[in-house]
């Protein structure tokens, strides 16, 4: 490439050149605005460079670069845009003992009637055994479980939605429960074959206002998108559900049936949706960091555990206060409710400043 | 009660609210503190020994889980093989097999007499796939006299007249009981007459008159499991006794009536279900929740009335 000095191209030309270069940048919709104006620059720089057939890669070349350096700029200033990542807790703990020791006997008494929770159990005749476990077993510790099915059962009642897709039918759950939910304010999402200590879901959010957007949950990443992941089990604020059911009348930002070839995961579409509203997902997990939200199985856990921490396996396993296990027998699941709600030594007591009573209708717990 | 005056001295609702929290609060911080200093009192007041059943190729793959979980929580705990070693197991005049056992049973209670008679008021022989709730087994034997010929665990009914305790559901002796058991070998009363040690201690218990506890809590619900917790509970249609529950000696009861919330042991507990039931024992918990079974609370009742 030879550099000529006298030569002018077309004004039109390096305009667009420039423009293609942002398309390699990612926040190209604030920073194309910003390629404009130096558009304005650049063409001065160009009309003294020019040359003709290289004139087109130069071009790319400049809009590139400068488009990857306002880029990078981008991400150091908070600017309008990047709001959504200063939300300020990421990671979700419970309440420490400390605060609730503080807390007056009728603070306590708003926030035990706050925290309670309607458990939205999205189930299908194929999972027959494992929504008959949950029916008998953790939904019972609800203050209202509702099972949401494909299509119905004789054997169990449920809501049927009639919706083989599984996004559809996890919206129509969303709206019904959210019309239905009474004088509840927090919602937990599930399939039957995640198991869930609904008093430990309480304890995380015991302290956050539910007319705050909050999702929780076990978060993954995919690209630049947090999700919680379903298998693990999802928590939604009366806000955040709010939130969705707006967003759902959007059909162009949160479709129900997805125009994609593929089909994205249930799971990433909630956040997706959410995500446009403002809504951002949380790692739920205890004082110590260790994760409260599980999709394998306790023994799944624990052998890991002897695998990478020998000498300290049921420590490093773990959390005390854990709120979901998944991949779980039902068998394993009867064990694992006299594990929780009754197996313990003797003398070990606990001073919790809230009282959960055992549910009237079972046993085992 | 100190309500009660309140109400009816006609004083105002929220002075009476506010004295009603503040005895909620005196009650259930009194009887933390009673609870808390049962638990510790229990373990200076019932010296439990523990010795556990073991050989040298078991070390790595069954007896370090216990060594990790619950042995520590035995006054004393021997690890009875064999070989002596750094583990440490304490080497005993016996070969190894399954022939070998009641030998091993016999050379083990020996050893105790002879080295630990005073170090310990009850003790406990469990193998090394058993896992034991030692806090519960104190609080168990605590209404009991450890100078009355007494054994306990899970009773099965053939074979011996009176019946004898599981071996793999873990046993134990009272002082008096051990004394006895050695004296009858001593003696030539009690002989190495079968190679079941279950069977051949409890014969020898009941030659030498040493009674059969009933190890049930207040509701009658097992404490002493032969086998997992997962063969007893999961809900089964009514169905005839399955294999594994036609020795007992109580009438048995699948599901969750199965066993006592105050859980002494569970037998064939593979390394993975020790850490396990580790955890759902000591860790795990649901916060908040109102347990249904309170012995604790029923006895300081039934104290006070």
């Amino acid at each position: 490439m030879r550099w000529r000095a006298g030569e002018t191209d077309s004004r039109t030309d390096t305009t667009f050149l420039l423009f293609s270069g942002c398309v390699y940048g990612n926040e190209c919709d604030v920073v194309a605005s910003k390629c404009e104006h130096s558009s304005v620059l650049l063409k001065g720089l160009q009309s003294s460079m020019m040359s003709e057939g290289s004139s087109f890669m130069k071009g790319m070349i400049l809009g590139g670069i400068f488009c990857l350096v306002m880029a990078f700029f981008e991400t150091f200033n908070s600017g309008t845009h990047s709001e959504g990542r200063e939300h300020l807790h990421h990671h979700l703990k419970p309440v420490s003992k400390d605060e609730l020791q503080k807390l007056s006997e009728s603070q306590m008494s708003d926030w035990t009637l706050q925290v309670r929770v309607y458990c939205l159990i999205m189930v299908t005749p194929k999972l027959l055994v494992h929504w008959a476990t949950a029916n008998d077993t953790w939904s019972k510790h609800c203050d209202k479980s509702v099972f949401y099915t494909s299509e119905s059962s004789k054997a169990l009642e449920a809501i049927d939605l009639q919706e083989q897709d599984e996004w559809a039918r996890l919206r129509k759950a969303i709206k019904h429960a959210y019309e239905n939910a009474g004088d509840l304010r927090w919602f937990f999402v599930a399939r039957p074959t995640t198991y869930a200590i609904i008093e430990n879901l309480k304890y995380l959010v015991l302290d956050k206002d539910p007319s705050q957007p909050f999702y929780i949950g076990h978060t993954e990443k995919s690209g630049e998108l947090d999700y919680v992941e379903y298998d693990s089990g999802i928590v939604l604020s009366y806000e955040a559900m709010r939130r969705l059911i707006e967003i759902f009348k959007d059909e162009d930002r949160c479709p129900e049936r997805g125009h994609a070839l593929w089909k994205t995961p249930e799971e990433k579409q909630l956040a997706t949706c959410l995500k446009y509203t403002g809504v951002f997902a949380e790692n739920g997990e205890d004082a110590q960091g260790k994760g409260l939200f599980n999709k394998k199985s306790v023994s799944s856990l624990i052998s890991d555990s002897m695998g990478q921490n020998p000498a300290d396996v049921v420590e490093a396993c773990c959390s005390d206060m854990a709120i979901t296990f998944g991949g779980m027998s039902p068998s394993q699941i009867q064990v694992l409710m006299y594990g929780v709600y009754r197996l313990r030594p003797y003398g070990h007591d606990f001073h919790d400043s809230l009282t959960f009573l055992p549910p009237n209708d079972s046993d085992n717990d | 009660m100190g309500v009660e005056i309140l109400k009816q001295n006609k004083v105002h609702p929220f002075i009476i609210k506010k004295c009603s929290t503040w005895l909620i609060k005196l009650n259930s911080n009194i009887l933390i503190v009673k609870n808390r200093r049962a638990a510790l009192d229990l373990s200076q007041k019932v010296r439990v020994l523990c010795w556990v059943m073991t050989q040298p190729q078991h070390l790595k793959s069954r007896t370090q889980h216990i060594r990790a979980t619950w042995g520590k929580r035995c006054n004393i705990v021997l690890y009875m093989s064999s070989e002596a070693s750094d583990f440490p197991t304490v080497g005993l005049n016996v070969l190894e097999g399954r022939s070998q056992l009641y030998w091993k049973t016999i050379r083990a209670f020996q050893h105790i007499h002879m080295h630990h008679l005073d170090d310990a008021d009850w003790f406990l022989k469990a193998d090394d796939d058993t896992f034991v709730v030692l806090e519960n087994l104190r609080y168990g034997l605590s209404k009991h006299n450890t100078e009355e010929p007494l054994y306990f665990g899970r009773r099965f009914t053939p074979f011996v007249a009176q019946g004898y305790m599981s071996g793999g559901a873990g046993y134990v002796l009272s002082k008096e009981a051990l004394r006895r058991f050695v004296k009858g070998f001593a003696d030539g009363l009690c002989t190495h007459n079968t190679e079941i040690e279950d069977i051949g201690l409890g014969k020898c218990m009941e030659t030498m008159k040493v009674q059969l506890g009933d190890s049930r809590d207040v509701l009658g619900r097992q404490t002493f499991h032969p086998y997992p917790p997962n063969n007893y509970l999961p809900r089964q249609l009514p169905r005839p006794r399955p294999w594994y529950l036609l020795y007992e000696h109580y009438h048995p009861v699948e599901g969750p009536g199965c066993c006592s919330d105050l859980a002494i042991s569970f037998h064939y507990i593979d390394a993975v279900q020790m850490h396990t039931l580790e955890y759902y024992t000591y860790r795990l918990r649901p916060f908040g929740y109102k347990y249904r079974f309170n012995p604790g609370e029923r006895s300081e009742n039934r104290n006070n009335n």
